[in-house]
């Protein structure tokens, strides 16, 4: 017990030291970027200017969907094997609380003032509201098979739900928590992201193989992107998170299996590049200045790191295993 | 008489404006045969309701859709009973059913898809797995989402191919299926390469699947029965009729692994599926079932969610429509197995991934890297467009 004690200041010691010396040698802008592993039960935060990992926090069963609160203080994961949210303190990088989300949550969204969180429950086709300030949970609203992509529209009056088994986005009004509007996607929605303009929402359909473009206001299919890799077969291709650039003009979607992201044009809704990333990518996040876009690739346990000007892709991060959702400290 | 038409007409004007109101009812029919069939292990014995209770589960999840659609989907179940006509069984089904999932066998199924034929019932066989129903016998009103014994043994031997288990001592049953299931095997091995370096019969020659001191005289027969044969990596069994499989693995002269009706089993689904997504639907199975689920409970659940994906695609419960969807190029269908589910459209069979499961875990799924083909992968499992014999009428 001593020894295990003294390791463990000493390696305290070490990392001390360690990001002592990475302060000195600084720039700017370094990030802070916290990585969910599905399998490990852990987080694993990224120092974004040394590009290591500085840190593993352990946390509940099934770490999926990560973000940060909104004043920046706090680290969300849904632990979905534990039917909880789990509240990490970014100072201390410990588990400090946890959320009264409802069965197996896997993604949520949170309101502009960051005090409502909307959480999908995968287990029993809900969406669960929670009172983000006092921590308990103000209702239910009922959606279809399988809930999983979250988002709310920049104004802050739609919720965007995604139901995986039903194919669907469910848009909820935020103040009557009704559906208002259901709109039909391609096989298994897993993710959805508005323009930052409002004008578009983009939602991915890992088996339909497509992202379909849905007109807001209409709550109607505009447009589709597809997907197409030479001497890659069809099915491999299963896109699932989606991230736009803040002027709109560029999004980036990671295509699982097919180990890629599509750099897409968001005007014309085309694709222009692919990067190799690694295996399985699920997500992705900028860092607040958007120079770089972090993906986490599920199979080979890591996390690539794209220069998003350059649409190159410059590291690779080892993180834990399974590696699900990324948020970077606003 | 045009008083008449146009009183129709104006009546039929009527119920339209009202389907905005009203839910579209679309009636699902089961149809499978009374009892269940003994298996030597008692936690592989079939419950009373293998397979309804998957379409019981995808009714409900059509449901849940539904709300948003405007569809409403039921369920009626019919057992035919020893001695009981399956063709009039399914008749009064497609009374009230559009549309009927079938566990019957072979002959039944193809009787029942005759009768049916006439009225535009849409059949999903979700039991058989007979060769023949997708090739000399196949139907244009009936779509498989059961795989067939081809597709099995080519996912079997695909993953026995790559261990580099290609030596294979194959024993083969005595009873029709289990022949049926050594000819899969046979042609699997051709097609990739394995060589069955001898073959030996299991006669079945009737006794009890339960006894009281059953074990004590396995233990003696099973090596006895596999000794003196020449080398081999791994034992493949084919014994659909369940009279000896599953006494082989830990038994067999030699320590070797045994695969095919025990051990290493092919199979469309198993209650450890977890990857995919497949752990929400194994969560609400138990939760609908209070018991895991079959491969033949997803043969089941997978027919209805086509049914149900049709109905959401097309917005409507008209059953010609729905049949045109299913069997047109758009159609495919998410049934967490890592890829999307289309039709063969040569001869209605579902293309699907096949899981190598022990029991207790999934050991791989089939297709295995590296096989490869020219439309889709899946398409490497079971019998190809170029070799089949089937016509659809």
């Amino acid at each position: 017990m001593q020894i295990e004690v003294r390791t463990q200041m000493l390696r305290m010691w070490r990392v001390g030291l360690l990001s002592g010396l990475a302060l000195v040698a600084a720039p700017a802008h370094a990030f802070i970027a916290y990585v969910s592993n599905e399998k490990s039960n852990t987080v694993s935060v990224i120092d974004t200017d040394s590009w290591t990992v500085t840190k593993t926090i352990k946390v509940g069963q099934r770490p999926r969907g990560i973000d940060f609160t909104r004043d920046g203080k706090f680290v969300m994961v849904a632990v979905g094997d534990d039917d909880t949210i789990q509240v990490i303190d970014a100072k201390t990088q410990a588990v400090v609380d946890s959320l009264p989300s409802g069965p197996d949550p896997e993604l949520f969204a949170q309101d502009a003032a960051g005090k409502i969180l909307y959480v999908a429950n995968e287990n029993d086709n809900t969406v669960t509201v929670i009172d983000l300030e006092k921590r308990t949970r103000l209702g239910d609203i009922q959606v279809g098979v399988e809930p999983e992509g979250m988002t709310i529209s920049p104004d802050g009056k739609t919720l965007i739900n995604t139901s995986e088994t039903t194919n669907m986005a469910h848009f909820i009004d935020t103040s009557s928590r009704q559906i208002v509007a259901n709109v039909l996607v391609d096989a298994r929605p897993r993710f959805a992201e508005f323009k930052h303009d409002s004008s578009e929402l983009w939602v991915s359909s890992e088996i339909g193989g497509t992202v379909s473009v849905i007109d807001p206001g209409k709550h109607e299919v505009i447009g589709k992107v597809t997907f197409d890799i030479p001497g890659l077969r069809k099915e491999a291709i299963q896109p699932v998170g989606i991230g736009m650039t803040k002027d709109d003009k560029t999004a980036f979607v990671a295509l699982g299996p097919a180990n890629r992201i599509a750099v897409v044009d968001v005007a014309t809704r085309k694709v222009t590049k692919y990067l190799l990333v690694g295996q399985r990518v699920w997500h992705m996040a900028f860092t607040p200045d958007e120079k770089y876009l972090l993906t986490t690739n599920g199979v080979s346990n890591d996390v690539s790191v794209i220069d998003v000007a350059a649409q190159k892709v410059i590291k690779t991060i080892q993180v834990g295993e399974l590696p699900w959702g990324i948020a970077i400290a606003p | 008489m045009i008083r008449w038409l146009v009183g129709l007409i104006g009546w039929s004007l009527a119920a339209t404006s009202a389907l905005a109101a009203d839910p579209v009812t679309i009636g699902v029919g089961y149809l499978g045969v009374a009892g269940t069939r003994s298996t030597l292990s008692l936690v592989e014995q079939p419950a009373e309701n293998d397979g309804v209770a998957g379409a019981r589960l995808a009714i409900e999840d059509n449901n849940t859709t539904g709300k948003f659609t405007g569809q409403r989907f039921t369920l009626e179940e019919r057992r035919i009973k020893e001695g009981e006509d399956a063709v009039q069984a399914a008749t009064d089904l497609a009374a009230r059913n559009g549309f009927i999932i079938a566990d019957l066998p072979a002959d039944a199924l193809l009787k029942v898809a005759d009768a049916l034929r006439e009225r535009g019932t849409l059949l999903f066989n979700a039991g058989a797995i007979d060769e023949r129903l997708r090739e000399a016998d196949c139907r244009a009103n009936v779509i498989h989402t059961a795989p067939t014994r081809a597709m099995l043994a080519d996912a079997l031997g695909q993953y026995l191919v790559w261990k580099k288990w290609s030596r294979w001592l194959l024993v083969v049953g005595s009873h029709d299926e289990d022949k049926l299931f050594a000819d899969a095997l046979r042609r699997t091995a051709t097609r990739f390469g394995a060589k069955i370096v001898q073959e030996r019969i299991f006669e079945d020659k009737g006794g009890a699947r339960r006894t009281d001191s059953g074990v004590t005289q396995i233990q003696r027969q099973m090596p006895v029965f596999t000794q003196q044969a020449p080398a081999y990596d791994v034992l493949v069994a084919a014994d659909e009729s369940e009279v000896f499989g599953a006494y082989l693995p830990y038994r067999t002269w030699d320590p070797r692994p045994v695969a095919g009706s025990a051990g290493l089993v092919p199979r469309s689904w198993d209650a450890s599926q977890d990857q995919w997504g497949a752990i929400q639907m194994q969560n609400r199975f138990i939760k609908l079932n209070s018991r895991r689920m079959t491969p033949l409970d997803m043969q089941a659940w997978t027919a209805v969610r086509m049914i149900g994906e049709a109905t959401s695609r097309t917005s409507s419960g008209d059953i010609k429509k729905v049949t045109d969807f299913i069997k047109g190029p758009d159609f495919s269908v998410a049934a967490f197995k890592g890829t999307r589910l289309t039709l063969r459209d040569w001869n209605l069979q579902l293309r699907q991934p096949i899981l190598l499961v022990d029991g207790r875990m999934v050991v791989s799924v089939s297709p295995q890297e590296g096989f490869l083909h020219q439309v889709s992968e899946l398409d490497t499992l079971g019998y190809d467009r170029p070799e089949s014999k089937c016509k659809l009428k």
